[in-house]
């Protein structure tokens, strides 16, 4: 339903402080990416041209697809289970739910990256552990690989999958599920036919923040990836700082932008925005 | 489709159910016939949601026994005891069309293929709801919705069909048209039928037995005009209507029922005055009441004061006081309370011996 004039007036003078915010540090600086990427070093588009024939650019691109893709499957599978438990178990078992999905959000991204890092490497806890019970003879290769970052972006990002999810579980009616069992499904059958199908909308949310969040990813894979498994992130990140080539960094950093654009327009074309939070 | 043998018999033995402190059913026993159509009826928190909830198998009673056809059935889940249930708000599956939620328990059942799809066809037919297969329940209105919770609960045959306030989500007109839809589907399938409502209205038109309850407990079970007209105590007696309680002395056994003295006047009952003596309560119907100028010895009556009245359209609502201060209502021709008013005195209630029953004095 609209509202009255008045109410939207309202509204959009509340917002506009953060608009305004979000215009003078994002989008005009982000003007300026946009024209590096076109006039540096040299008017034109060969720094989009050199983005398309660049092989470390693309291998760069798909890595990061692929391990967006990756960590989306299994941070939104993790993130129902818990959610799961979350909004339809027992009281005790909410709290320590609850409890799960706040905590990370208290912890630096860095303290975590490194706490994976201390945990993960070849003289870390699971290396030592297994090879001192004799399950393995050479310590394992968990980091400064994508299976490092995969585990260190998925930690990070099962809580924000956690929140359409919980939305999508909360709105839905229990009657539908009594009705289900009432008509002789059992418990599995009416989780996979029922309760899954109707909390659809909570998982595509899910998997598009999670995909869009994982795209952008600096922190986690520079440290667990060890400069071994590069995304796309570190990639403008080495041509703007290290390897002067602002223009190809900037047209790298508008494909990102536009690409991530799209993805949020598709969401909101099947998902309502208060669906997700 | 449905063989009449195959409805269920249920027999609820001692049935209690305790929410913490809260006892929402006690002790409570009932038999319900083979295909009969049992109505529920009490205000909400009664219990009767509760004992359709134990029926269905998603509430476990805390104590007493349920029989099905002679099995016990009290441990058995919900998913295991195949009967049908129709929700408040229908609880269709949202993401399934028309087809789909109907096809749902014989999918479940492991049904082939063609038996799902003529069984659903028939079903479908049925239930008026041809042309809206594909649909999703979000597109069909409240009427077709009902509709389809009803094919989807009866189309795998069920001993019994449980349903609560199947009808409180829709306008008065079309609950009418579901209410006489449902005695055919009642009569075709001969299925047992349990219904819960707060409509005593709904309860009396549909059900061949209707069960009254009152705070976790079964106050009284019988065919619709007997709880009417021969109510139990005066909670049944109020709950299925309106109704007048005059005040009465001296109750004692007599030839062909009781009497006693209301407002010192000696009346007769055909009811025998088993429960109660000295002290008790008259209860009369107001459709049972006539207003007269002057009541014939050995007639009942009592004299009263006319004070007001609601046009009704086919007939006026009169409300009375009677020299003892007791309220009194009828339900009379309109003719006859617009001269009853304009009098503006006194006039003569009287009403047959066969239509007024005793209660016991105070409590329920």
């Amino acid at each position: 339903m609209r509202g009255t004039l008045s109410d939207r007036m309202g509204a959009a003078l509340l917002m506009a402080p953060l608009l305004l915010f979000l215009v003078l540090a994002y989008a005009w600086p982000f003007l300026g990416v946009v024209k590096w990427s076109f006039t540096l070093p040299t008017p034109g588009l060969g720094q989009y041209q050199a983005l398309i024939t660049d092989d470390l650019v693309q291998s760069v691109f798909i890595r990061t697809l692929r391990i967006a893709a990756i960590v989306t499957v299994v941070s939104v599978a993790a993130a129902y289970a818990i959610t799961v438990v979350w909004v339809r178990g027992t009281p005790a078992q909410r709290l320590i739910a609850e409890f799960c999905i706040l905590v990370p959000f208290w912890i630096s991204v860095l303290t975590r990256a490194f706490g994976w890092v201390a945990l993960l490497s070849n003289r870390g806890l699971i290396n030592t552990w297994l090879q001192s019970i004799g399950f393995i003879s050479e310590p394992l290769t968990l980091v400064r690989n994508e299976f490092g970052v995969v585990v260190g972006m998925t930690h990070f990002l099962i809580p924000f999958a956690v929140f359409p999810l919980a939305s999508a579980m909360r709105s839905l009616d229990e009657r539908v599920l009594l009705a289900a069992r009432g008509l002789g499904s059992s418990r599995m059958r009416t989780f996979w036919t029922v309760f899954v199908p109707m909390t659809r909308s909570g998982i595509i949310g899910s998997a598009m923040i999670v995909f869009v969040f994982s795209l952008g990813f600096f922190v986690t894979p520079a440290i667990l990836g060890g400069g071994r498994s590069v995304m796309i992130a570190e990639l403008i990140y080495l041509r703007i700082f290290q390897s002067p080539d602002w223009g190809l960094g900037a047209a790298i950093s508008v494909v990102l932008v536009v690409f991530v654009g799209a993805l949020m327009a598709l969401l909101f074309r099947y998902v309502k925005p208060k669906q997700l939070v | 489709m449905q063989q009449p043998g195959r409805a269920a018999e249920i027999k609820a033995i001692g049935i209690g159910k305790s929410f913490g402190s809260f006892r929402a059913l006690d002790n409570l026993s009932l038999n319900i016939g083979r295909g009969e159509f049992l109505t529920l009826l009490g205000p909400s928190g009664s219990g009767k949601t509760t004992f359709l909830m134990i029926l269905a198998g998603f509430v476990q009673p805390t104590e007493g026994k349920l029989l099905s056809d002679g099995t016990d059935i009290t441990d058995r889940p919900a998913e295991q005891r195949a009967a049908g249930m129709v929700f408040q708000g229908y609880a269709l599956f949202p993401h399934m069309s028309v087809e789909a939620n109907i096809a749902f328990p014989l999918k479940v059942r492991k049904k082939s293929a063609t038996e799902i799809k003529k069984r659903v066809g028939e079903m479908i037919e049925r239930v008026g709801l041809v042309g809206h297969e594909k649909k999703l329940p979000s597109q069909l209105s409240g009427g077709q919705q009902q509709r389809v919770a009803l094919a989807r609960a009866l189309v795998f045959e069920p001993g019994v069909l449980l349903l609560d306030e199947p009808f409180s989500a829709l306008d008065k007109s079309l609950r009418g048209q579901m209410q006489a839809e449902m005695k055919r589907l009642h009569q075709e399938t001969g299925t047992t039928f349990v219904f819960v409502t707060h409509d005593q209205s709904e309860a009396l038109a549909l059900s061949s037995r209707v069960a009254i309850f009152n705070h976790g407990k079964l106050l009284q079970v019988g065919a619709p005009d007997e709880v009417y007209d021969r109510p139990d105590n005066r909670f049944v007696a109020e709950f299925l209507g309106e109704i007048n309680m005059l005040p009465l002395k001296g109750v004692k056994p007599a030839d062909n029922g009781s009497t006693g003295l209301c407002e010192d006047r000696a009346v007769s009952m055909h009811c025998k005055a088993e429960k109660v003596r000295g002290d008790a309560i008259l209860a009369i119907r107001p459709e049972h009441m006539s207003i007269a100028r002057e009541a014939a010895a050995g007639e009942n009556g009592i004299a009263a004061t006319a004070i007001a009245s609601t046009y009704l359209g086919a007939a006026t609502k009169l409300d009375l006081t009677t020299r003892q201060g007791a309220k009194v209502t009828v339900s009379v021709p309109n003719e006859v309370a617009a001269a009853a008013l304009s009098k503006g005195n006194s006039v003569w209630l009287t009403w047959p011996a066969e239509k007024g029953f005793l209660l016991p004095e105070g409590g329920q």
